[in-house]
């Protein structure tokens, strides 16, 4: 384990740590129980691990720093030499922002909303009296430039909330390298944003990275996103590290049975033949649910039209038996679109159709048999399930309502739901709150099972879990679908998973229907330009994609631009790699159908020959 | 990197690492000694209030005699059974038991209080809720109303309404009703809100539940904690409010004790300290305060094992 | 944006105004009885009665009796007194001055302090000073406004001798005689608004501590006192004065128990006199400048957190 001595001294060695959280009144709670690894000069040392690993409780310890209520309990953490854990707090103030420096996850929470951004910026450079304020600004507008932020001789002048989530990320960069620490320590700097935001901050994190030369803890939970940036990789599970090595090797040769787990967990990135395709099975006359012309939004306006249109002429067909995926970036309107087909928000024009007969737009006008037959299932089951109801009541109230079951008829049944879903039976007496975030998830999907549906909607059920429990919901829902011949809206902003999981692929973009078809054909040429984006940002497991991605003519046009809604027009436009000036940006683009006659629709200017051979580097 | 730095721990095997438990569930609800004091005293007070006339040593309208040399007469036709002999809290300017009235004033301003603030709890809470649920222009309505009843100073509008309308028991109850049940139906509506846009909510709605269901199952098993501790606050603003009435004499009226209208009537008595008269007056406002801080005390430990959250929603 | 906001808190403002305006005189209606009746007596004659009440306009009907009541309040006309005939604007303004003085040197001398106590709490939470600032003002905030005030009688006026426990001013006292004179409800009103004001203050400032911004601030190395006094109090500026505000506004009824206690000459001695010989005229007139004083006070405190908010300050 330990170096050669003629090596350069570690920047930071963490031996055999020990935290703890210490709740009033009840004994201590290990947290982190002897974790040991090192970080040389230069390096980039990522920390995986799901929630409840200790990975941020372990990076925070770099600083000499606990969240209230933890304590260090043991071992040492050795910043350059110096105990993290026994300075005084003045040195530890002085180390903090000028030797070691911290970035944080969300950066709209970790901005001052009072102060401007360049009072921020070059705060701790300037109070640790490393600079003048004026060689601090100069220096925090260089970092600017390096992190390719727009403007960058203003935007130091601007408050937080006058720009957008990704540049405040990258300007969180700034901050933590004005001062030019030997460590910067990064807590998943990318989670909260889309994947499209997220390749261009990982690509400007890690060019100053190198620019910079300092060394590096990168907290995540994302095996793809660290082969792209880590050197070595630290796998924690539970507090205890489970294994460390070479980013190579980890990712090629993991040999501890959790890394594999989690390798195997995460989905391959989405090119054609990946999902089961059941397209041709399951067809009958009339599809289970259909979705025709529908316009919606939020607010009335005078003419009864939507004060702000999320969702613009959209159809939409389930197959019975399909799995139907929609994908599309945050504000496209993907769970818009899924409140209109429940009936929770009414589409101010067009209709929806279950079995071939049109729905009343609103919940409240719809008959309860139609309700019945088309369940909403919440992304966040820790607010979609009523933290005073037991989980037996949660799951058999759909059974009550719907189809009058009652007693102990009704206890059988729940039971059998559970075991559905693959929970124990002794899961009906508890609340929610005695839950895993899995389990509740579990429980979410059960309740809409119980009502006996024939489609279900599921809003990003897997997006809030960890790897490996999402994962494992998947499966459980492949299962379901095999099992019950239920047919799915499967909403997501992972392509991934979508691949894996639908027959059928709606992709959305500011709320149009850019193209849709079966999965293979949507995921192999030709694409819609935004789908190609979209494909070409999904991180691969492998060292060295990031670069060559970030080399395309999709990544040097469309990434980290903002989505613009628009009446007129292809609202990709500002975005496109292939846009045709004059013409995209003025008529709305026609529907065109691929030569295969499978049904792959694509809503472009271009015609289908041109988008095949258009953007010559696709994805490997 | 070479291969040696590789190192990987021992291996419990492919199957033990499920998900992480969640955080435990939550520890049931212990009062901190400081706590459980003051649920003594308010369990004491509430003692006093239902049972004090007949553990009071005299009638709270019974004059004790006092001879020259400090001494009490005792007319035994006045007595209750077993009623001591002395005062031992001394004697009020008309010459009656102090430890007496205060123990049937115990009764007075506990009742009134209780009275007004069940009856704001009731007023406030049905018409927040209605309000949240039923939104637009239900809610606008009472919201205006309610913003015009707060738009008036507390004390402001009971001395308003009594000039017009003179004191009387009914009344205050009414008056603090209204008063306090304004801000009820603010907190009733803000909670009510938060709730309705959980998803769990929607979650009924989007299985077609009708309203009742939505508003009793639910909006207010989740409000009902919050509430209850609110409650605790609002009883003592609502104790507070009423003996300000009596303490201007605009509250409870003479003969029946309240604590206070004891600290008015008595205020001449502290001109010859506390050796002297004070004592008549001291006492109900210490007993006022006894019973307002450790209902705040109990409200406080309540919102500490709550996180504090609902502290800060009441501050 | 901003201004939008403020202009229409301003105009909602107005709206209650007039509607605190339209219920205190809609008492006079509600009342059996007129004001003619009432300062007649019952044995007056119909003939008098009825030329009094012309003579009050009380004939008309009510929504001219309204307008011409708002007319002659704003114009200072506040009519005659029930009880000795006096015109109500010469009993106003022989007290109101004593009540501005006195709630000004209130002001003056709880805001600077609370803030002061309130920061410092907030500075150490849990250490022995925050311990003892949050529970004693918990007791204070939990005890009515006459408990502070007799004990503080008690032990200073009577016990000790130190102050008056009765507050006359004759009007040609000193200043700081006055301040003497005084000394008791000034310390009182100090003490029970300050109670409220400190805890607010800290209440708001920890609510900013606890947000990632100061914990990144901690993390960039920025000391202590520049936390607090720049990342913390730029935030909790806007809550700590719209916390102000509301205090002051509930000085509006403090002063009313307070002027009582100490028999002080002011206008809510008078207004409470006025309750208890049921001079609906003059309590109308005392109860709209409180309330009208109440109202304003609240529409800053709202005015103050929508001008405090950057995201509405610094639009995009």
């Amino acid at each position: 384990m330990t170096d050669t001595s003629n090596e350069p001294a570690n920047v930071l060695e963490v031996h055999d740590l020990m935290i703890e959280a210490r709740p009033h009144g009840a004994p201590p709670i290990p947290i982190v129980k002897g974790v040991s690894f090192d970080v040389k000069p230069g390096q980039v040392v990522a920390l995986i691990g799901e929630s409840g690993s200790g990975k941020t409780t372990i990076s925070l310890a770099a600083l000499g720093y606990t969240k209230p209520g933890l304590h260090f309990s043991g071992g040492e953490v050795l910043l350059q030499g110096e105990d993290m854990e026994l300075v005084s707090d003045e040195r530890k103030r002085q180390l903090r922002g000028e030797n070691v420096a911290y970035l944080a996850q969300s950066a709209a929470a970790t901005f001052n909303p009072a102060l401007k951004i360049g009072e921020q910026v070059t705060e701790s450079a300037v109070l640790h009296g490393a600079m003048t304020q004026e060689a601090a600004t100069q220096r925090a507008e260089e970092l600017y430039r390096a992190l390719e932020l727009p403007d960058p001789d203003r935007i130091g002048g601007r408050y937080p909330h006058q720009v957008s989530g990704g540049q405040l990320q990258r300007l969180m960069a700034a901050m933590a390298l004005v001062s030019r620490p030997s460590l910067l320590v990064l807590d998943e700097p990318t989670t909260a944003l889309d994947v499209t935001t997220q390749i261009e901050v990982l690509k400007a994190f890690k060019k100053v990275i190198q620019e910079e030369g300092s060394a590096a803890i990168y907290v995540t939970h994302d095996l793809a996103v660290v082969a792209q940036i880590a050197d070595h990789i630290v796998v924690l599970y539970g507090g205890k590290v489970m294994e460390q090595g070479s980013a190579e090797q980890i990712v090629t040769n993991p040999q501890h049975s959790y890394t594999k787990r989690l390798m195997a967990a995460v989905r391959p990135s989405p090119v054609a033949g990946l999902g089961d395709s059941m397209a041709g099975d399951h067809l009958r006359d009339v599809p289970a649910l259909e979705v025709r012309d529908v316009t919606a939004g939020y607010g009335k306006g005078a003419d009864g039209k939507p004060l702000i249109t999320v969702l613009r002429d959209v159809n939409v067909t389930i197959e019975r038996g399909h799995v139907v995926g929609i994908i599309g970036e945050s504000g496209c309107g993907k769970s818009t679109l899924a409140r209109v087909m429940a009936g929770l928000l009414p589409a101010s024009e067009g209709e929806v159709l279950l079995d071939g007969h049109a729905l009343p737009p609103s919940v409240k006008e719809r008959k309860r048999e139609d309700l019945q037959l088309v369940q909403f299932v919440f992304q966040m089951a820790d607010t979609a399930l009523n933290p005073k109801q037991r989980i037996g009541d949660i799951i058999g109230r759909p059974l009550q309502f719907y189809h009058n079951v009652h007693g102990r008829e009704l206890r059988e049944e729940v039971r059998r739901i559970l075991d559905l879903v693959e929970l124990p039976a002794v899961f009906a007496d508890r609340f929610p709150a005695e839950l895993s975030g899995g389990q509740k998830q579990r429980v979410n999907l059960a309740r809409a099972l119980a009502a006996r549906p024939e489609v279900l909607l599921c809003d990003e059920v897997t997006s809030a879990l960890d790897t490996i429990v999402g994962a494992n919901v998947i499966e459980l829902l492949k299962n379901l679908r095999d099992k019950t011949g239920v047919s799915f809206v499967f909403i997501s902003h992972d392509l991934s998973t979508v691949a894996s999981f639908a027959d059928e692929v709606v992709v959305l973009y500011a709320g149009r229907v850019v193209e849709k078809g079966p999965v293979d054909q949507v995921l192999s040429p030709p694409f819609h330009p935004y789908t190609r984006l979209l494909i070409a940002s999904v991180p691969e497991l492998r060292v060295g994609w990031l670069e060559e991605t970030m080399q395309t003519r999709e990544a040097l046009a469309g990434i980290a631009r903002g989505v613009t809604l628009t009446d007129v027009g292809c609202p990709f436009f500002d975005r496109c790699p292939v846009a045709i000036e004059g013409t995209c940006d003025k008529l709305t683009p026609p529907t065109r159908e691929d030569q295969s006659g499978h049904g792959h629709y694509i809503e472009c200017h271009r015609e289908v020959v041109e988008l095949g051979g258009a953007g010559a580097t696709a994805p490997a | 990197m070479s291969e040696q730095d590789t190192i990987v721990a021992e291996d419990a095997g492919r199957d033990v690492y499920d998900e992480l438990p969640d955080a435990p569930p939550k520890s049931r609800l212990r009062l901190s000694w400081v706590g459980k004091v003051s649920a003594a005293v308010v369990a004491l007070w509430i003692f006093l209030a239902l049972f004090g006339p007949w553990i009071a040593p005299y009638h709270e309208a019974f004059f004790i005699e006092e001879d020259a040399a400090g001494n009490y007469f005792d007319d035994p036709s006045f007595m209750l059974p077993d009623a001591s002999v002395s005062a031992y809290l001394g004697t009020d300017y008309l010459g009656r038991d102090v430890l007496s009235r205060i123990i049937w004033g115990a009764r007075t301003t506990i009742g009134i209080s209780f009275a007004a603030t069940l009856l704001a709890y009731f007023v406030g809470i049905t018409l927040g809720i209605a309000a949240a649920v039923a939104g637009r222009l239900t809610d606008a309505v009472l919201s205006r109303i309610v913003d015009a009843i707060l738009a008036f100073p507390n004390i402001m509008l009971g001395l308003i309404i009594i000039a017009a309308f003179g004191s009387s028991i009914p009344l205050l109850i009414g008056l603090a009703g209204l008063v306090y049940a304004a801000s009820v139906f603010r907190i009733a509506r803000a909670l009510g809100q938060d709730i309705m846009v959980q998803d769990f909510v929607e979650a009924a709605r989007a299985r077609g539940e009708g309203l009742w269901w939505i508003i009793t199952r639910e909006i207010l098993p989740n409000a009902a904690m919050p509430l209850a501790t609110d409650f605790g606050l609002r009883l003592v603003f609502v104790i507070l409010f009423i003996s300000s009435l009596s303490f201007l004499g605009l509250g409870v009226q003479p003969p029946i004790s309240d604590w206070g209208s004891m600290v008015r009537e008595n205020m001449q008595g502290l001109g010859n300290g506390l050796s002297g008269g004070a004592l008549a007056s001291i006492t109900p406002a210490i007993a006022i305060a006894t019973l307002t801080i450790a209902i705040n005390l109990i409200v406080d430990d309540i919102s500490a094992h709550a996180g504090g959250s609902l502290a800060k929603k009441m501050v | 944006m901003m201004w939008n906001m403020v202009l229409r808190r301003i105009g909602v403002g107005i709206v209650l105004l007039w509607v605190v305006s339209v219920l205190i005189f809609a008492l006079t209606q509600i009342l059996p009885g007129d004001a003619a009746q009432i300062r007649l007596g019952q044995q007056a004659t119909p003939e008098s009665l009825a030329a009094l009440r012309k003579d009050l306009g009380l004939d008309k009907p009510w929504y001219i009796q309204y307008v011409t009541w708002i007319g002659n309040l704003i114009t200072g006309d506040l009519g005659i007194s029930n009880a000795g005939g006096a015109t109500i604007s010469s009993l106003i303004g022989n007290r109101i001055g004593n009540t501005v003085f006195m709630t000004a040197i209130v002001t003056l001398i709880a805001v600077p302090l609370s803030v002061v106590l309130g920061l410092l709490a907030a500075m150490y939470p849990g250490r022995l000073l925050d311990r003892i600032i949050t529970s004693g003002t918990l007791g204070l905030i939990a005890v009515p406004d006459f408990f502070v005030a007799i004990f503080l009688i008690l032990f200073l006026a009577v016990q000790l001798g130190l102050v008056p426990a009765v507050s006359y001013l004759s009007g040609t006292e000193s200043f700081w005689k006055s301040i003497y004179v005084l000394a008791l409800p000034i310390g009182t009103l100090v003490i029970v608004v300050s109670a409220q004001m400190i805890r607010m203050t800290r209440a708001g400032i920890l609510n900013v501590m606890s947000s990632p911004y100061i914990e990144m601030a901690i993390l960039k190395g920025v000391p202590r006192k520049r936390i607090i006094l720049r990342h913390a109090l730029f935030n909790a500026i806007g809550p700590i004065v719209n916390v102000i505000a509301l205090n002051l506004a509930y000085l509006v009824s403090g002063v009313v128990v307070i002027e009582t206690i100490f028999a002080y000459p002011g206008l809510a001695k008078l207004m409470v006199d006025g309750v208890q010989t049921r001079d609906i005229p003059l309590v109308q007139a005392c109860g709209m400048i409180f309330c009208s004083t109440y109202v304003v006070l609240i529409l800053i405190a709202d005015i103050a957190s929508i001008m405090s908010n950057p995201r509405l300050r610094h639009p995009k």
